[in-house]
Formats: structure tokens, sequence, C-alpha cells
């Protein structure tokens, strides 16, 4: 984003958590309530960025290696002779979905709290935020108006 | 695929670079399944064609239909589009996935660390931004987060899922029409705008809680808040401002029993149905309930009572939902799992596959029900037993073969299957005159009143 912009940027999804990185705006007179605004949001944003790179990274190679043992079993290699790789239908890959979701559930759970909790007072902050400058831009229509 | 093979630089390059390229690589692939896709698009419309009473559905499967029919629940609501994608996105996946050397992952990872680091840096410093991915495609570019008001309208369309809540308004009209009273146009057209607007704020809510989880499913991914093209902030005032006014309308101007099943409803979806998606499988019966009130919504704005016939028409689509969403969740089973959504067809895929050949038999026996409730002649459940027979037994193929093509079968179905269901209902339906010369049925004194005559 230029360096003259007054407003927050967001960019394409990221690579590994497919969640789209935010740039903020820090306005040089940026009020106290304003400034827990931005960084709240910048934390949730750092956060899920954590969970999700995390988790994807862990659903892939959890993927890979059940697709490497299923071959194995089989007794295929992972590429065939035209060195494409060789891959379960769905049927079988199902065990593995299956599988990959019961174990991640508790962690999916504390995440939604986590969550849920972070949206909220992040979207409660947003209207004390446009509250606030709602009335400040009252006041200073106010004095515009005296003058 | 060759070109995405391509796209895979050798690991001397940059990790931004590499970044780069794959992204650029993926966009090729929306061309292939868009041809797939329009194919797909006429062998729909036939389907669609003697059917008037969902006619909205035909001229959206000409546009991007993304969503459908099982009012106000938005896991249910993929057509074709996303299995055809799927489809050929299973492949790529299986081919172009580098889950390579350690290496590269080791190194694309610590690249992309690199980069996450470098902006943060850059936000508490306001230097200008590294503009990652400084490309001539509009989606990969980074773009400022200011609302423009012309850009407004279909950015609201997109959040409250205007298709989806144009087919619960019809699913609702279809439950008026159902109703045995002398048609009331005001009536009618306040009962479809106060359900239509809490609808809108019933998606509109869903997505708020959703953005993480949408960024990462295939299906979802470029809903208005994900994109960032609208604040959460303003999402839920857009839901209060649909909302208030939506039930209240409904209260005031129709009757209070259909303002608080709207009320219900909402609280319903928001409350119940999207949390529950993600702890328990529990979530597909409520979500079925969901879609199930608004015809019973019309019927009761009509009579403004909750008799009979509401439920059966509640419970016609109850039992409908279940077809049409097993099948379909049959084929999102990755995504769900790597997504972390709770559905039966990945954690219980027998259950599944039982649940939906139950409702499919539950259809025969709801369509028999009709005319003993007096809602419908008996040719009802004898014209209408023909498609409930071909919907059960794809069902029954579904439950037997368990594969991605009994899957869809039983997905294609269940989108005629209902508009057709409702329209043989309607025409089926006793005459409202008849019932007049028996009972006593309050003559109202609207101009608008029209009568229903049987053919």
């Amino acid at each position: 984003p230029p360096a003259h912009s007054r407003s927050d940027w967001i960019g394409p999804p990221d690579k590994h958590s497919n969640l789209r990185p935010i740039i903020f705006y820090r306005p040089p007179e940026e009020s106290r309530l304003e400034r827990r605004l931005r960084e709240a949001r910048q934390e949730a944003q750092a956060s899920n960025q954590r969970f999700w790179a995390r988790h994807n990274r862990t659903f892939r190679q959890e993927k890979e290696e059940f697709i490497y043992s299923r071959l194995k079993a089989k007794g295929l290699e992972m590429r065939d002779e035209s060195g494409q790789k060789a891959t379960l239908n769905a049927e079988e890959m199902a065990d593995f979905y299956k599988d990959f979701l019961s174990k991640n559930l508790k962690k999916h759970l504390q995440y939604n709290r986590d969550w849920y909790k972070r949206n909220f007072r992040i979207t409660f902050l947003m209207g004390q935020v446009a509250l606030m400058r709602a009335l400040r831009w009252l006041r200073w229509r106010k004095k515009n108006v005296e003058q | 695929m060759s070109a995405a093979r391509r796209c895979r630089p050798p690991q001397a390059l940059a990790g931004l670079f590499v970044w780069h390229l794959r992204n650029t690589g993926v966009r090729q692939r929306p061309c292939r399944f868009m041809h797939l896709y329009h194919v797909a698009n006429d062998r729909l419309i036939t389907f669609q064609y003697f059917n008037f009473l969902k006619r909205m559905y035909v001229t959206q499967c000409n546009k991007d239909l993304s969503q459908r029919a099982k009012p106000k629940s938005d896991s249910i609501v993929s057509p074709f589009h996303e299995l055809q994608q799927l489809d050929q996105e299973k492949k790529a996946v299986n081919k172009i996935n580098p889950i390579s050397s350690p290496v590269h992952h080791l190194w694309s990872e610590t690249s992309s660390r690199n980069k996450w680091r470098e902006l943060k840096s850059t936000a508490e410093t306001e230097d200008s931004g590294i503009p990652v991915g400084n490309e001539s495609k509009e989606d990969r570019r980074w773009k400022e987060m200011k609302l423009r008001l012309d850009d407004l309208p279909g950015i609201l369309a997109r959040l409250s899922k205007i298709k989806l809540t144009a087919l619960v308004v019809s699913t609702t009209s279809a439950g008026f029409a159902m109703a045995p009273v002398p048609f009331e146009l005001t009536c009618f057209l306040l009962a479809s705008l106060g359900t239509g607007l809490a609808s809108c704020a019933a998606n509109s809510i869903n997505q708020f809680f959703e953005v993480p989880f949408d960024s990462n499913m295939n299906r979802t991914k470029n809903r208005p808040l994900v994109r960032g093209q609208i604040s959460p902030l303003l999402a839920v005032c857009f839901a209060a401002s649909c909302g208030i006014p939506g039930i209240a309308l409904l209260t005031l101007g129709v009757n209070p029993l259909t303002g608080a099943l709207g009320a219900f409803n909402i609280f319903l979806y928001t409350c119940c149905y999207t949390p529950l998606k993600r702890m328990s499988i529990a979530n597909t019966w409520v979500g079925a309930v969901v879609g199930a009130i608004p015809p019973v919504m019309g019927w009761t704005a009509a009579t403004g009572t909750l008799d009979a016939g509401a439920l059966l028409l509640g419970g016609i689509l109850y039992s409908w939902q279940f077809p049409h969403f097993n099948a379909l969740s049959w084929g999102l089973r990755e995504d769900y799992s790597r997504g972390g959504y709770c559905m039966m067809s990945v954690t219980h895929p027998g259950l599944c596959r039982r649940v939906a050949l139950r409702h499919c038999l539950a259809l025969i026996g709801l369509s028999t029900l009709a005319p003993v409730l007096n809602i419908t002649t008996w040719t009802f459940p004898i014209i209408s037993l023909p498609i409930n027979l071909y919907i059960s037994y794809l069902g029954f193929r579904f439950y037997k073969d368990a594969d991605r093509s009994s899957s869809r079968k039983l997905f294609f179905c269940s989108l005629w299957h209902l508009p057709m269901l409702l329209l043989v209902m309607f025409t089926c339906k006793k005459s409202v005159l008849e019932k007049e010369d028996k009972g006593d049925l309050p003559r109202g004194s609207h101009e608008t009143a029209m009568e229903i005559r049987l053919p």
C-alpha cells in the first residue's frame, strides 16, 4: 500500500493459512480507543494466521503420510511409470478425513471459543470507535458552524 | 496440470517468487471446469423448464449459482458448480500438492514467516507496505479497505446470500398458497418481504461468525467479509437493520405468530446451527428445521393458526433437506474435514446414507398424508408417487453404492424434485370454494381477495 494512504489494506490469501493479511493504518492522532482496536485486530490476525497455517500444514502432511502408507500396503509406489503421483480414491480418503476430524475436534472447539470471543470484542470496539468518531465529527461541525 | 508443474521453480529461487508462481498456476484451473459447468447448466435448465413456482431458480442457473434451496442454511448451499470444481481440484490437489521434500517445505514456510514478520513490522512503522503479489491479476493485489458506495449493493447482496433468500421466500409463498383461505395480496407481500428481510439478517450474521472458516473452504472463500470488502461492524449493522424491521413487519403487519416464528428461525440459524456445525453432527437436524420453518410461516401468515397443514408442509421440507444435503456433503468431505466441520458424511458415513434414504421414503408417506389432512385431493399422492419413488430409488442407490456418482445423481434429483412436488401439490390443492360450501370461511372485505379455483 502506498505511504500516503489513510486506510487499511487487505492482501491476497496467504499460502498456508488461506487468510488475507491486513495492513492497518495508524493515524498520527490515534486515540487510546482506536489503538486498542487496532491492536486487538492485529493480535487476532496473528493468532488466526498461526492456527490455520499450522493446521493446514498438519493436514497436508498427514494426508501425504496416509496416502503413502496405504499405497505401500497395496504394494504400489508413490509414482507410477509415467511419473504421475499415485492417488487414492475418495472412499479410501474418507477414512483419513474421519480420523483427522475426530483428532482435531478438541483443538477446533478451543479455537472456536477463542475466535468468537475475539470477534465480538473487535466488533464491539469498532462500534465504540465509530460512535466516538461520529461524536467528534458532530462537535467539529458545530464548532465550524459557530465560527 | 503440466502448467502447474512448470510453476514449481527450482528451490534456489526466493520463497516469494515460489509463492507468486504457484498462485498464477492455480488460476488456470478454473478455465477447464467452466466448460463443464456450462454443459451441466444446460442439463439442469431442461429439468426446470416446466417449473414456474421456482422460476427464480431457473434464472439463477444461468449465473453463478452458488447457493440453493436448503433455506437459511449455508453449508447445504452449493450446487453442482462446487462438485465440478471439486472434481477438478481433487485431481489437481493430488498432483500438484508439493508435499515434496521437507526442505522445500521448510523453505517456503520460513520465507512465508519472514514475509509475515516483515508485514507486521511494516504495520507498526507505517512504511509503505511490501506489495506482495504485485501482478495484473485483480484478486492477487493488495486492495484498499475502503467502502465504495456503488459497490455496496453488490456486497450486501452477497452478504445476505440474496439468491438463497429468494428461494426461502418462494418456499414461504408456497406455504401461503397452500393455506385453505382466500388469497390476500397485501398479506402475501408483507409476509414475503418480512421473511426475506429476516433471511437476509440471518445469513449476514452467519457470515459474520464464520470468516476464518469460510476463507479456508473453496466454496466460500469469495465472500465479502472474507475479502475485506466490508467491515464486521457494518455487517452486524446491516443484519440488525434487516432483521428488526423484518420481524416487526411480520409481527405487526401479518400476525404475531409469524413474527415469532421468524425470530425463532433467525435465532435457530445463527445461534444454534452455526456454532453446532463445528461441534456435533446434530447440526444437520437443526438445519433441516431451519429450512422447514419458512413454509410454516407462509401458512400461518395466511391463516393465523398453526394447524396440521402447516406442520405437514414443514415436514415435507424437513424430510427433503436430508437427501439434498447428505448427497451434497458427500463430495465436500475433504473441505469439511480440514475446516473442522462436524458433518455426518465425514464422521458417520453409514448414518449419512441411511438418513438420506429414510427421509426419501418419508416423503412418500408425507405426500400420502396430505389428502388425509384435507390439504389436497387424493390425486396428489398418486401423481407425486413417480417422482417420490424416483428420488427414493436414487436414495437407495446412494445407500448401496456410496460413491460420488450416486451422490451427485441424488443431489441433482433433489434440486428438481422439490419444486415439482410443490407445484403438483399446488395444482392438487383442495378448492377453497368446496370448503365454503361446507363450513364458514370468513369472507374478507378485501377487494384484492382472489379465489383459487381448481382445474
